[in-house]
């Protein structure tokens, strides 16, 4: 789907987003109730250390609002920008201080959502949709870690012999199912029904702690992380 | 990968009281040699996995050298190998025996 | 903090163990899930590749200077210290019993970043890391990072750094998310040249990151000196809020109006007002926290 379809499927009472630089920003309403806040990385954007400061410091000023209105990130982006000079400028710190940004907001009231309808990959994927509190997807979206051919490069594998162990594990494979099924993703929305009740179905369930490692283990994608996470836990509170 | 298991009589039992050590990491070049208690003190089981296939002979040669020159008695040894050269591999697992007799 | 013994030891140089055995005061480890536990990656007998039997991670508790701490090590040398299912859930593991039991958290980088052949859970794994790490913080706990090892600190491992309550850096710790090769590959050899080592430091090696503030203490590439910084680290505020996160988004603010338009470290440094910069690289530690102190960007716990 296009971001101008996502828009009007998710607020049919009409939305202010607007798009410049490859960054979405705006809010829509979800009924005469619920105003959303939106934020977004559009058009397959590598965020580098000024688009990310940007939506942080729009993040931020959310988080500081007392209203518990709900942000919805949209995400189609690119994997982090590669430069010297976002390297130079200090990317880790920036990316790091978005996701901050994300977790401060949800901790301050706002349930933040990210909705992920392209790409997104590698730092720019951790610091944005992974960083909401909930994200959901839409199908199309090609989330990856690591492109294959990039993969065969480094592991000095074919791309043939990839693929066919890509069949195999969703452990490493790009794509949107594999990320589903290790517990990256809560929901894979239906396109053809009106996207802003399944935001409202989404709203109404309360979230829990983070509870990604669970979901990597009932689909079967993920599952030693949920026991290996919960057995340190015990053994260093039984140590005390 | 291949896996390979020795089971080797020793010359005597290990010494010191520790009941697990750890030398050495899985990298180019190198391994990690984990070594615990718990078999009879007159045998020593070496268990090998390593991504290089066909060299079941020099892995023989090195853990029966490591048996008849160490006292590794009762030692029940995990072999993680990263392409170790035979030398190398001896190395750790002298280290190995070593701190086993160290205490904690 | 940075009074190395008359003998060097060296931090870079060091495994992973013997790091966490030269941090803590002696005899006070105890490890959560070792070796002996067995429990390695189960991915990677796919790509023919060994395991090892920690995952490349030692978990565990200890003192520090009497001060009880939880405690994270990466070894570099397993797969350039990269991050998989296990190793990323060791340590979020870890960063949940901090917040249960308001205990500070000391994490030993040395990461590449993401495990190539389990991309999908190291991903996964550090977004989680993340989230451990900042409800931990919003606990009053301290999460604190010490950069000096092999691999450098790279990729998804740089953004947990971000997240770290105060960060400790020798001149051979590198920050950065994209590594030399990975841009060089990507964007041509005209944006980085990687084979330039020079160039690799003045980015994001442990003097800059300093100077701009990315990092709050900078000590010798020695096991004492690590040691006395990360006491000193264990000094440094905790607190995450809406203030710390306004003032840390002000700070990255002036930092791009300051420097934004920089070619190179060495333009960023004159900026500050460091005299001949470019001899920064050659200066010894006492010689470069002479000048450092009164002429960087400090981050003033605005992280």
């Amino acid at each position: 789907m296009r971001p101008v379809d996502i828009l009007s499927s998710l607020f049919p009472a009409g939305h202010q987003v607007t798009e410049a630089g490859g960054l979405l920003s705006g809010n829509g309403r979800l009924d005469p109730q619920i105003t959303v806040d939106v934020v977004g990385i559009s058009g397959k954007t590598y965020p580098g250390v000024d688009e990310a400061l940007a939506l942080a410091g729009r993040i931020l000023s959310i988080a500081d609002r007392p209203d518990p209105a709900p942000l919805l990130f949209l995400v189609d982006s690119g994997s982090q920008r590669m430069s010297r000079r976002d390297e130079l400028m200090g990317l880790s710190e920036t990316l790091a201080h978005l996701a901050k940004a994300l977790w401060r907001a949800e901790q301050a009231g706002h349930r933040t959502i990210g909705l992920l309808y392209g790409g997104s990959a590698a730092g720019a994927f951790i610091a944005t949709a992974l960083a909401c509190g909930s994200l959901v997807a839409l199908p199309g979206a090609w989330p990856e870690v690591m492109d294959l051919p990039s993969m065969a490069r480094v592991t000095k594998l074919s791309l043939d012999v990839l693929k066919e162990k890509a069949a195999g594990t969703p452990v490493f494979a790009p794509g949107l199912d594999n990320l589903f099924a290790t517990g990256a993703i809560a929901e894979i929305w239906d396109p053809a029904r009106p996207l802003c009740d399944q935001l409202k179905a989404l709203l109404a369930a309360t979230r829990d702690d983070d509870g990604r490692a669970g979901w990597g283990l009932e689909r079967g994608g993920r599952v030693k992380a949920a026991a290996i996470a919960q057995e340190v836990q015990r053994l260093a509170l039984a140590h005390g | 990968m291949e896996n390979l298991r020795y089971e080797l009589s020793t010359t005597g039992p290990a010494g010191g009281t520790r009941a697990v050590a750890l030398v050495g990491v899985v990298a180019s070049g190198n391994l990690e040699v984990l070594l615990e208690r718990g078999e009879a003190p007159d045998r020593c089981v070496i268990d090998i996995a390593t991504p290089a296939h066909g060299f079941a002979a020099l892995w023989q040669a090195v853990t029966a050298d490591f048996a008849a020159r160490m006292a590794a008695g009762g030692l029940r040894i995990t072999i993680n190998d990263g392409g170790a050269r035979p030398d190398t591999v001896a190395l750790r697992l002298a280290q190995g025996v070593r701190l086993m007799e160290k205490p904690e | 903090m940075t009074s190395p013994s008359p003998t060097r030891h060296s931090w870079y140089e060091e495994s992973a163990r013997g790091r966490l055995a030269h941090l803590l005061d002696p005899g006070s480890f105890t490890e959560f899930l070792g070796p002996e536990r067995r429990e390695f990656s189960p991915h990677l007998g796919l790509f023919n590749l060994p395991h090892q039997l920690d995952d490349g991670i030692i978990v565990g508790n200890g003192k520090l200077d009497g001060r009880p701490v939880l405690a994270a090590a990466q070894e570099g040398r397993f797969m350039g210290g990269a991050i998989g299912e296990v190793h990323g859930a060791k340590l979020t593991g870890l960063l949940r019993a901090a917040r249960q039991m308001k205990r500070d958290v000391v994490i030993l980088f040395d990461t590449g970043g993401v495990r190539l052949q389990e991309a999908n859970a190291g991903e996964l794994a550090i977004s989680e890391i993340i989230r451990a790490t900042l409800e931990t913080r919003a606990e009053g706990v301290r999460v604190i990072g010490l950069l000096g090892g092999r691999a450098g600190c790279y990729g998804g491992g740089s953004l947990i750094a971000g997240c770290c309550s105060a960060l400790v850096i020798s001149e051979q710790g590198r920050l950065s998310v994209s590594g030399p090769e990975v841009i060089e590959t990507n964007k041509g050899v005209e944006e980085f040249d990687s084979r330039d080592r020079a160039l690799v430091w003045r980015t994001m090696g442990g003097k800059h990151r300093y100077l701009i503030g990315g990092v709050d203490l900078f000590v010798d590439d020695d096991v004492a000196a690590f040691r006395a910084g990360a006491v000193a680290a264990l000094e440094r505020p905790a607190a995450l809020n809406q203030a710390v996160l306004a003032a840390e988004q002000a700070r990255l603010e002036r930092r791009l109006a300051r420097f934004g338009d920089a070619a190179d470290g060495a333009e960023v440094w004159a900026r500050l007002g460091v005299p001949h910069p470019a001899t920064v690289p050659d200066l010894d530690t006492s010689a470069f926290l002479t000048i450092a102190t009164s002429k960087r960007e400090g981050a003033d716990a605005a992280r």
